[in-house]
């Protein structure tokens, strides 16, 4: 049961197994709890609902957690304690400095444009025809893996040699060819290629964008408006006195939230360019240093760093989703 | 609004609606500017996926000499791609790693769904020592990137004998996933009123039949919104897979699978193409049908992982 299985058949029957195994454990926590009625029990009932939880939390989360603090003080094979060593080397080699930089492109640029284009998108097509098929183009991207995005993006990118027999088969290529141009290799000139990267996130994002601050702005009582429009504010005064202040916790809230993904952000760059030609962020350097160049302490910096970073952010949009009560 | 006589000429609104603000500001770019702007957008954010996808049935030698816009001049469809990627003699073997892909998302999904079932309830329904503690703990776990974890879990599935297989990806989703589902149903079942639990407990049920008769049908929103969104994350995941499936095809999911693809066959366009249109059809599929309770797991889950 714990071993890899081979067929199609012997897969789906390991994976009923352990949805049986999981199904049996909450019965028989359901059949110990149920045993204990009335209010006198409730201690016990409460512990052995939240137990498999704990473990698994402890274990899973917590343990890991701590481990990599720790592991980050260590040195590439984990043996000798090496102080911040990696945490310097992070803040002053020349790799590291341009992920750092890369990292800053991404979380400054993705959460800006892909809500300001949400946020023009949502008043556009509002009670436009057609106006949920129009949203839905914007939001399907959403469903879409990081990977599959790539690959999407990486045909529009794709380059072939300026020569006279050779057709551009991407589409960036063959309308700078179309305007006069000559064809770019895109995803190798730095920092260019970081740029072209981080719209694959935007054309993801924009669509969360879309949907939240379209519902916040459909939330906005209607005798605001007619108020407004009663006092005389124009189109432009409207957006900028009724509409955006109505629609500023959500625009808060969809800013960091799109901040705390750009800064995890890995499978792009994984996919389209491996971290190859100065692309490269935290979270696949991560991954590079972890199990690509087996440098366990670097690895583990990067994660904390990661972490450290991810907090502000996100003790900010907590306390955002807390206080407006439109989401 | 309608009870007023007919203010002149004034013609009727196409939108019967009252003016939303939006609408209001849409009207300075007025109408033509504005549709044109949405439609510039529109074609903007549609294009690279319908490229691809044309691509997609498209011959392998007309995809690598000519850009997929020709197609419409010189139309020849062919599902050989498809045919060639699914195969695992001698294309790319996706069919497998589909199969993976199913195989890990769905005990992904359940057993934390099932497992935050229990703990929401006494979070939510129990006065215990330690509750408020405990949940205000597993609230701030949602922020652990996975990355802090993954070396040591890696470490951990080696000594106990499960690396490279299924239930390294289980167990690891599922741990990821709990401290989001259990915030989620929480405050959902915080929004059932008290009276309701009360008139079912003097009736003499105890928390389990509450939790089945009462608690149960009223969460099926909550349950719709975090499996759906738990079932895209790991569908879609690629760093889990990566770091404890290994690249064979007997654990590793398709994204692993297309990424490798990605990374060591470029320019295999007939290939890629078809990939990752049969990667995206289960999680498009899936979205389309609940896309209304994707908004709501989405907000809640933005902190996760």
């Amino acid at each position: 049961m714990f071993d890899t299985a081979d067929t199609t058949a012997g897969k789906f029957a390991q994976m009923f197994a352990a949805i049986l195994l999981f199904a049996a454990v909450v019965g028989i926590i359901l059949f110990i709890a149920g045993r204990f009625g009335g209010r006198r029990g409730d201690r016990i009932v409460a512990y052995s609902y939240l137990a498999p939880t704990l473990l698994m939390l402890l274990v899973g989360l917590v343990y890991p957690g701590i481990r990599t603090i720790y592991q980050s003080f260590f040195d590439a094979a984990g043996s000798a304690f090496i102080g911040l060593d990696n945490y310097g080397t992070i803040f002053t080699d020349t790799d590291q400095l341009t992920v750092l930089r890369n990292t800053v492109f991404w979380v400054v640029v993705t959460p800006f444009v892909a809500t300001g284009v949400g946020l023009l998108y949502a008043i556009l097509v509002d009670k436009a025809r057609l106006e949920s098929f129009a949203k839905a183009l914007i939001f399907l991207p959403m469903a879409i893996s990081f990977v599959g995005a790539s690959i999407i993006w990486k045909f529009v990118y794709e380059f072939r040699p300026d020569q006279a027999n050779v057709k551009q088969i991407g589409l960036l290529n063959q309308v700078l060819v179309w305007i006069g141009g000559s064809p770019q290799q895109w995803l190798v000139d730095s920092p260019l290629n970081t740029f072209l990267l981080i719209v694959v996130m935007i054309w993801i994002q924009a669509g969360f964008a879309m949907t939240v601050l379209s519902a916040a702005i459909k939330a906005i009582p209607d005798d605001i408006i007619e108020a407004a429009r009663l006092d005389g504010v124009g189109p432009w005064g409207m957006f900028r006195f009724v509409t955006l202040p109505a629609i500023r916790p959500a625009v808060v809230v969809v800013l960091t939230t799109i901040g705390i993904g750009t800064l995890k952000v890995f499978d792009i760059v994984r996919t389209m360019t491996g971290g190859n030609f100065d692309t490269s962020v935290i979270a696949n350097e991560f991954y590079s240093q972890s199990f690509r160049s087996d440098n366990q302490g670097l690895g583990s910096a990067l994660a904390v760093l990661l972490f450290v970073l991810v907090i502000p952010i996100v003790a900010y949009n907590i306390r955002q989703i807390r206080s407006s009560e439109a989401l | 609004m309608t009870t007023t006589a007919p203010l002149a000429e004034t013609p009727p609104p196409l939108v019967a609606d009252k003016p939303s603000a939006a609408s209001v500001a849409k009207k300075k770019l007025t109408s033509p500017w504005a549709s044109l702007a949405a439609l510039v957008i529109a074609v903007l954010w549609t294009l690279p996926t319908f490229g691809l996808l044309v691509s997609s049935f498209r011959p392998e030698r007309a995809i690598k000499t000519t850009g997929w816009w020709t197609f419409f001049t010189d139309p020849t469809v062919t599902m050989d791609n498809y045919k060639a990627v699914l195969d695992s003699e001698n294309g790319a073997g996706l069919g497998s790693y589909f199969v993976n892909s199913l195989v890990i998302t769905i005990p992904s999904v359940i057993i934390p769904m099932s497992l935050a079932c229990l703990a929401a309830y006494a979070f939510a329904w129990i006065k215990f020592p330690g509750r408020n503690i405990l949940f205000l703990a597993i609230f701030a776990l949602q922020i652990v990137p996975l990355q802090v974890t993954l070396l040591p879990l890696l470490t951990l599935y080696v000594d106990a004998g499960v690396a490279n297989t299924f239930w390294t990806i289980w167990l690891s989703h599922a741990i990821f996933g709990l401290p989001l589902a259990i915030y989620l149903l929480h405050n959902f079942m915080r929004e059932i009123p008290a009276t309701l639990l009360e008139a079912a407990r003097v009736d003499g049920a105890g928390h389990v039949s509450i939790f089945f008769r009462v608690l149960l049908p009223l969460l099926r929103p909550a349950l719709a919104a975090f499996g759906i969104f738990q079932f895209l994350w790991v569908w879609n995941d690629l760093l889990v897979a990566l770091t404890f499936a290994g690249g064979g095809d007997s654990v590793a999911p398709i994204t692993v699978a297309l990424a490798n693809l990605s990374g060591t066959r470029g320019t295999a366009w007939h290939l890629l193409s078809a990939g990752a249109f049969v990667s995206i059809l289960v999680p498009v599929t899936i979205f389309l049908l609940l896309q209304r309770y994707f908004v709501r797991g989405l907000l809640a889950g933005s902190v996760k992982g």
